[in-house]
């Protein structure tokens, strides 16, 4: 670097550069925020979708699986297993946990009630509802 | 020492180490989970384990990065620091508030967590690393709100250097993003959105204005460089990782119901984050070729040079390696992911607090540098350590592209847990390399226990 590139001039264009940056981040936050709507599936948060996430939240699925790509990689994806599988599927699967057989990976049972085990699957359909670019690429997840 | 409040950076050090000891613990029983299933189970379930291994990842990081903060900000503003007290005491809060939480995940049904500590109240719960109860959530933002507070009061009163503001600039902004973990929205793609910015705007963010500050300010002391030369770099530096960073966050836009104009947003402007790295790894192996002095400290050195080179790979090449929307595609939620978080954690934000704690801990008991001995066996723990992350990386990179074949790319895909199946062999070899890497630490810990005799003792 020449002597004639100065620190207050890194430091000028660090901060002119970073709030720039940061505002264009927030427009395009925005535009994203007015764009959701047609794609994120709201019109089906219904109250059973609702306690369906929380469901989802306090018995931290997360921590094993991944919802949409995200998560953890030791599960199955269930973004979209309510269209692999099936309502009636999913809730006799979580119901007959742990399998218990030797040296494969072991699910806990969560004692869901019924009305816990419907509005997970509620949630779940919502979930895979939502417009994904078309992820993932095919239906194994 | 120059200013005798520094030394209350000493506990936080010691807790970073401990914590770090428990989540490379806990990361092997995670890793042979994945090889033999019902390792340990019910009495920690998989998700307990990897809830324990991220979050005392996080806490470890956060005692290094408040450590660091204390021993630093009063050396560059010249002045003993606002209140060593509220620094000790907010030490204690923070430890066992962290003990209370990780024994709580490990002896709780987390549902029966969620109930007992105010979920119900205000939901936050129950997503990926930000797990912690509502109260130890607000006992985070109290204690970073004392402890920037703290430190706050110090520089006004003193010095005020370009390192410590860009340092306090990156700790602010770590306070204020976790606001983001309060909010959680019902609507997924909106809970998912602003997510990401506690997690990306840290670590692609923030956090690296943190990391170049204490690189930064390692480097002035080790190497003799003029500070006008150093600081200019520094800035240098964070220009780029914003620049690239924030609007980089855009690569996590592309399949969670976010407009499709992310996938050009994100792809182009994380595929620029690798220079920011690769200007950090530049940056450390000029200055130190530049350097005006013999600093006794060869090993701080060694981490400092380290920590370039492995933020570098494991940021920018393993990240760039799957940012592309056309290629996230497929390997989006994959192993490929999990290679790449290892090594960028380690090689950036592990690699920079052992860095600073290499510097300030011979300081802090009293010498300039440890004796050779000691050194040489810091020295063979960072070999250790850092091989045998490069090969967990390795491992799991083979395990992903495998992954992505199998189920994803494959014109006969099959399903996940199938495909985990045929991945075996990779999972044992990374077990493997985690055995290596916790013997690493181990040498790591020894090098503080070993020959009392210093080279100041000894001079």
């Amino acid at each position: 670097m020449s002597g004639t590139f100065t620190k207050s001039m890194a430091r000028n264009i660090f901060f002119g550069g970073t709030v720039f940056f940061a505002l264009l981040f927030l427009a395009l936050t925005f535009d994203s925020l007015q764009t959701m709507p047609k794609r994120d599936n709201r019109q089906n948060l219904t109250p059973a979708v609702v306690a369906g996430k929380k469901v989802w939240e306090v018995n931290n699925c997360i921590g094993c699986h991944t919802l949409m790509g995200e998560g953890a990689y030791f599960a199955p994806e269930l973004g979209n297993v309510y269209k692999r599988r099936g309502p009636e599927f999913i809730k006799a699967w979580i119901q007959s946990q742990p399998t218990g057989a030797p040296g494969r990976r072991q699910m806990p049972n969560f004692h869901l009630t019924d009305q816990q085990l419907n509005d997970l699957v509620e949630f779940l359909k919502y979930s895979s509802e939502i417009n994904t670019a078309n992820w993932p690429p095919n239906i194994e997840g | 020492m120059q200013y005798s409040s520094q030394s209350v950076a000493k506990p936080y050090f010691i807790a970073a180490i401990g914590l770090f000891t428990g989540q490379v613990l806990f990361g092997l029983i995670m890793g042979l989970q994945y090889v033999i299933g019902d390792f340990l189970f019910p009495a920690i379930p998989f998700n307990v384990a990897r809830m324990v291994h991220t979050n005392l990842l996080i806490v470890w990081l956060l005692f290094g990065f408040m450590g660091a903060a204390y021993y630093m900000i009063p050396e560059e503003a010249e002045t003993e620091l606002y209140s060593p007290k509220l620094a000790l005491l907010m030490f204690w809060v923070f430890l066992v508030a962290g003990a209370a939480t990780i024994l709580g995940y490990l002896l709780v049904p987390y549902a029966t967590l969620a109930k007992f500590t105010g979920n119900d109240i205000l939901e936050t719960m129950g997503r990926e690393f930000l797990e912690q109860p509502l109260l130890t959530k607000i006992g985070i933002v109290v204690v970073a709100l004392v402890f920037l507070f703290n430190l706050t009061m110090t520089m006004l009163k003193g010095r005020k250097t370009s390192i410590s503001i860009v340092l306090m600039l990156g700790l602010w902004g770590l306070a204020v993003f976790f606001l983001f973990s309060f909010y959680n929205p019902h609507n997924l793609v909106l809970d998912k959105y602003f997510w990401w910015w506690v997690v990306h705007l840290w670590v692609e963010g923030v956090w690296e204005l943190i990391l170049g500050a204490l690189l930064a300010f390692v480097l002035i002391k080790v190497t003799g460089v003029d500070r006008e030369v150093i600081e200019k770099w520094l800035y240098v530096i964070i220009t780029l990782t914003l620049i690239t960073g924030i609007i980089g966050t855009g690569h996590h836009y592309f399949w969670i119901g976010t407009p499709e104009y992310w996938q050009w947003w994100g792809s182009v402007f994380s595929a620029l984050e690798p220079i920011p790295f690769f200007a950090m790894t530049v940056f450390a192996f000029n200055m130190v070729n530049r350097r005006r002095r013999e600093h006794p400290n060869k090993a701080a050195t060694l981490w400092a040079l380290g920590t370039g080179v492995m933020s570098f790979l494991g940021a920018g090449v393993w990240g760039f390696l799957h940012t592309l929307a056309p290629v996230n595609y497929y390997t989006h939620g994959t192993q490929i992911t999990a290679a790449h978080g290892h090594m960028a954690f380690y090689g950036a934000y592990a690699m920079v607090v052992i860095t600073i704690i290499s510097y300030a801990m011979p300081i802090l008991r009293g010498r300039a540098a440890n004796s050779e001995n000691r050194q040489i066996l810091e020295m063979w723990s960072f070999w250790l350590m850092t091989v045998a992350m490069v090969f967990i990386t390795l491992f799991l990179t083979a395990a992903g592209i495998l992954q992505v074949w199998l189920q994803r790319y494959s014109s006969t895909p099959i399903s996940f847990m199938a495909a985990q199946d045929q991945l075996t062999i990779f999972y044992w070899l990374r077990e493997g390399a985690g055995v290596m890497f916790l013997i690493g630490l181990l040498v790591y810990i020894t090098s503080f226990f070993i020959g009392g005799e210093t080279r100041a003792k000894s001079a």
